[in-house]
């Protein structure tokens, strides 16, 4: 597409297997095609999307995940589920979810904390790490390739979304025994699951590699 | 919009595609130069990987079912319920649906995950019984599926730090919370051992590593 006839001949050098996509789930090999802002591109085997680039993709993906950061912050600091029954009021915050293992089940409070704290928060603080030069067409920070590749290897074990629908599960759950306060905690985790399932949407892996490459 | 393209698979073309950043690789190589990723053209551990995995959950799934998953202490009664007990109980009270929703959610998708693992992973091993489109969909389901089980955890974790009601009520984590939440996590790995790219090599015919032929090569001239 750039460089002319580059595409058209494979051989063993590196720049011209770097023209070529394969894709990761079914191992076809394809020459990298022009795919336009609101295209995508999909493995004609598995439906893999291959490459789905956003235009400002950087831009938005970078505030979302300030976004999310700052609502993990807040739910973990701030009470925001709360109960009544009975004349008795008790209220939790994230870190009181994550402390309520004792005894034997204290390495559960340790899991959980990292699942729906350390984990989220470390993911979308090294995606910010590797944005913020690209969007400025900086050259990329020390480091990116493998912050990236961490980011990306944290996307299953980080699970904020998860715990949000948990607390809506609890909830649900708990509504015959006692009365639930539904507070500005069931927005904010409403909020949250869909921010987390927009940055994964918004996020074209290829482009940011491809970015990544100096 | 799709990729135009021939369909040839990077095995056949000598080449290795990295699972990381999608970059085709020299067949020798051991390191993507775009990502810095280990490359292999397939996992030559992936299934050992997937059935250690494998049996490390299905360990732990079983005393997640044998030992209560919450204690519930309120003024009249103390009660421990396993995972299906709890269900059960709900059901003889005349609460089906929800009874429903949790033999769904804690049983049904834990046991599903682990029959469809094995049989992915036998159908690499002595050939498949399926059309590799639907044994494609059915790992991207249960590696999809995988991390929400963890939602149970949550569930007790939240009921636990929120029903802390002095004398009145108050629900403890049971022992099976830790087993649960190690069977979702091992299953979560075992998963993740397994190298999709293995499921559509049944029908393509095996090479080796070494460099394509020229005249396969040149299948890639023109577009
Ligand atoms: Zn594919
Ligand atoms: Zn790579």
């Amino acid at each position: 597409m750039t460089e002319t006839g580059a595409s058209t001949t494979p051989t063993r050098e590196q720049d011209a297997l770097g023209d070529l996509i394969v894709c990761p789930s079914c191992d076809l090999v394809y020459t990298v095609p022009d795919v336009g802002p609101r295209e995508r591109a999909v493995c004609l085997r598995c439906r893999r999307v291959l490459i789905a680039p956003r235009r400002k993709a950087g831009k938005q993906l970078i505030a979302l995940a300030l976004t999310v950061l700052i609502l993990i912050v807040a739910a973990s600091i701030f009470p925001f589920l709360a109960i009544d029954a009975g004349g008795l009021h008790h209220k939790a915050s994230i870190l009181d979810t994550a402390l309520a293992f004792h005894g034997m089940l204290s390495v559960l409070s340790v899991a959980v904390l990292f699942f729906i704290v350390v984990i989220p928060m470390l993911r979308l603080c090294l995606l910010i790490y590797v944005l913020v030069p690209l969007i400025r067409d900086r050259p990329p920070a020390p480091l990116s390739r493998e912050a990236f590749a961490l980011s990306e290897a944290l996307v299953p074990w980080s699970m904020a979304e998860i715990f949000a629908i948990g607390c809506a599960v609890a909830l649900v759950k708990l509504s015959d025994l006692a009365d639930v306060v539904y507070g500005p905690a069931a927005w904010m985790f409403a909020v949250l699951v869909v921010l987390v399932v927009a940055t994964d949407r918004l996020m074209c892996r290829y482009s940011i590699w491809k970015s990544l490459e100096s | 919009m799709e990729i135009a393209g021939e369909l040839r698979t990077a095995r056949e073309m000598g080449l290795v595609g990295c699972t990381q950043c999608m970059r085709a690789v020299a067949g020798d190589a051991t390191r993507c130069p775009r990502c810095g990723a280990r490359v292999q053209s397939r996992d030559p551990v992936s299934l050992q990987k997937v059935w250690a995995w494998w049996l490390m959950g299905l360990g732990f799934y079983i005393p997640a079912n044998i030992y209560p998953m919450l204690e519930t202490r309120t003024l009249v009664h103390t009660q421990s319920n396993t995972i299906v007990g709890g269900a059960v109980e709900l059901a003889q009270h005349g609460n089906w649906g929800v009874a429903i929703i949790i033999l769904i959610a804690s049983v049904l998708i834990p046991v599903a995950k682990f029959v469809l693992l094995a049989g992915l992973a036998i159908g690499v091993r002595f050939g498949p019984a399926a059309p590799e489109r639907q044994r494609y969909v059915v790992y991207e389901i249960v590696e999809y599926i995988g991390r929400w089980s963890m939602i149970d955890v949550f569930v007790v974790a939240i009921l636990s730090s929120l029903v802390q009601l002095q004398a009145l009520a108050s629900i403890t984590p049971g022992r099976a919370s830790l087993f649960f939440a190690l069977s979702v996590i091992f299953t979560m790995l075992s998963a993740q051992g397994f190298d999709s790219r293995l499921l559509w090599d049944a029908r393509s015919p095996r090479r080796g590593a070494g460099p394509a032929p020229a005249s396969e090569r040149n299948l890639l001239r023109g577009e």
